[in-house]
């Protein structure tokens, strides 16, 4: 790339390029975050409830 | 091929192949969006009319095909779970709703940011763009069924009935440039006949199509874990990969 200044410029559409590209990286990079999060406070969630049955079944 | 199936459909056996796959799927979803956005924002040619404006195309485009077939997917797994009563197309249905949804955002989204310097507006109330914010609200509207009410399944039967009325909507996006006068263009890939747009240009387009499909199934199979977990949480199987960090 012997112009990096002129990639960026995208000859004077930039905003809209680049804020086309940009938007769809924070949507789908929120996509797949999101359930991650979920499964991080579900498994914290069904780890203590299977230990509390576990104990509980125990005579 | 029934016993595959069913093994298949076992929440169990695919709560532990969805564990395996999502690496591979992820990895192969990475290197083909390199490979896309190279082509498609250095390698590809400016356009001789849009300029460089036109580059948008390699996600705006993607990102529509993915919010019809998403949907699709969706409406047939919805069905699927409302006819056979199978768990894991229920999941399927209920996971690929905000992924469509947010292709579908991103669909709108870019086309508004391509609209305007090439149109002059950011939105106008045609018939491509009115369907396809239609959809997004069909979206919403599962989405809401959803998580609407205590029982997933009875969720999951409310939202698949409105999944498959919503089905009608999907040719009217698709024809809408040929049935009525309209401001978007008309298909250049999928038309009949050789597709109107440079070689240089349709292989990153459909690299970016591929990677979005590689990056539904990473995102689909991530979701379903998590569904699946919740539904299933009682079960023996659950305990076991709890257990084992799976």
């Amino acid at each position: 790339m012997n112009n990096l200044a002129e990639f960026f410029h995208m000859g004077g559409y930039a905003l809209y390029v680049w804020g086309a590209y940009g938007l769809a990286t924070v949507v789908l990079s929120y996509d797949l975050i999101a359930p991650s999060w979920r499964l991080r406070g579900l498994k914290r969630r069904l780890a203590l409830r299977h230990t509390h049955a576990d104990s509980v079944s125990q005579p | 091929m029934w016993y595959w199936f069913h093994r298949f459909a076992s929440p169990a056996y695919f709560y532990r192949f969805a564990g395996k796959a999502i690496p591979w799927l992820a990895t192969l979803t990475g290197l083909l969006l390199l490979a896309g956005l190279y082509g498609g924002l250095v390698l590809a040619p400016a356009d001789y009319q849009q300029g460089d404006s036109y580059r948008i195309i390699f996600i705006h485009v993607p990102s529509a095909w993915m919010s019809l077939f998403i949907y699709v997917v969706m409406a047939t797994a919805g069905g699927i779970g409302l006819i056979w009563h199978i768990k894991l197309a229920e999941v399927i249905a209920a996971c690929s709703a905000p992924i469509g949804a947010s292709f579908t955002f991103i669909a709108l989204a870019t086309g508004s940011l391509w609209g305007k310097p090439m149109w002059g507006t950011w939105w106008v109330w045609d018939a491509r763009l009115t369907s396809e914010l239609i959809l997004l609200f069909l979206y919403f509207g599962v989405i809401a069924l959803q998580s609407a009410g205590e029982d997933k399944r009875t969720a999951s039967r409310a939202s698949a009935i409105l999944a498959l009325v919503g089905v009608i909507n999907i040719p009217i996006i698709h024809f809408s440039v040929e049935w009525w006068n309209t401001l978007h263009q008309g298909a250049t890939v999928s038309k009949m006949g050789a597709p109107s747009i440079h070689t240089s240009m349709l292989v990153p387009l459909l690299i970016m199509a591929l990677a979005c499909k590689f990056y539904y199934a990473t995102s689909l199979l991530m979701r379903a874990r998590v569904e699946l977990l919740e539904r299933e949480h009682n079960s023996n199987w659950i305990r076991e990969a709890l257990k084992n960090h799976e």
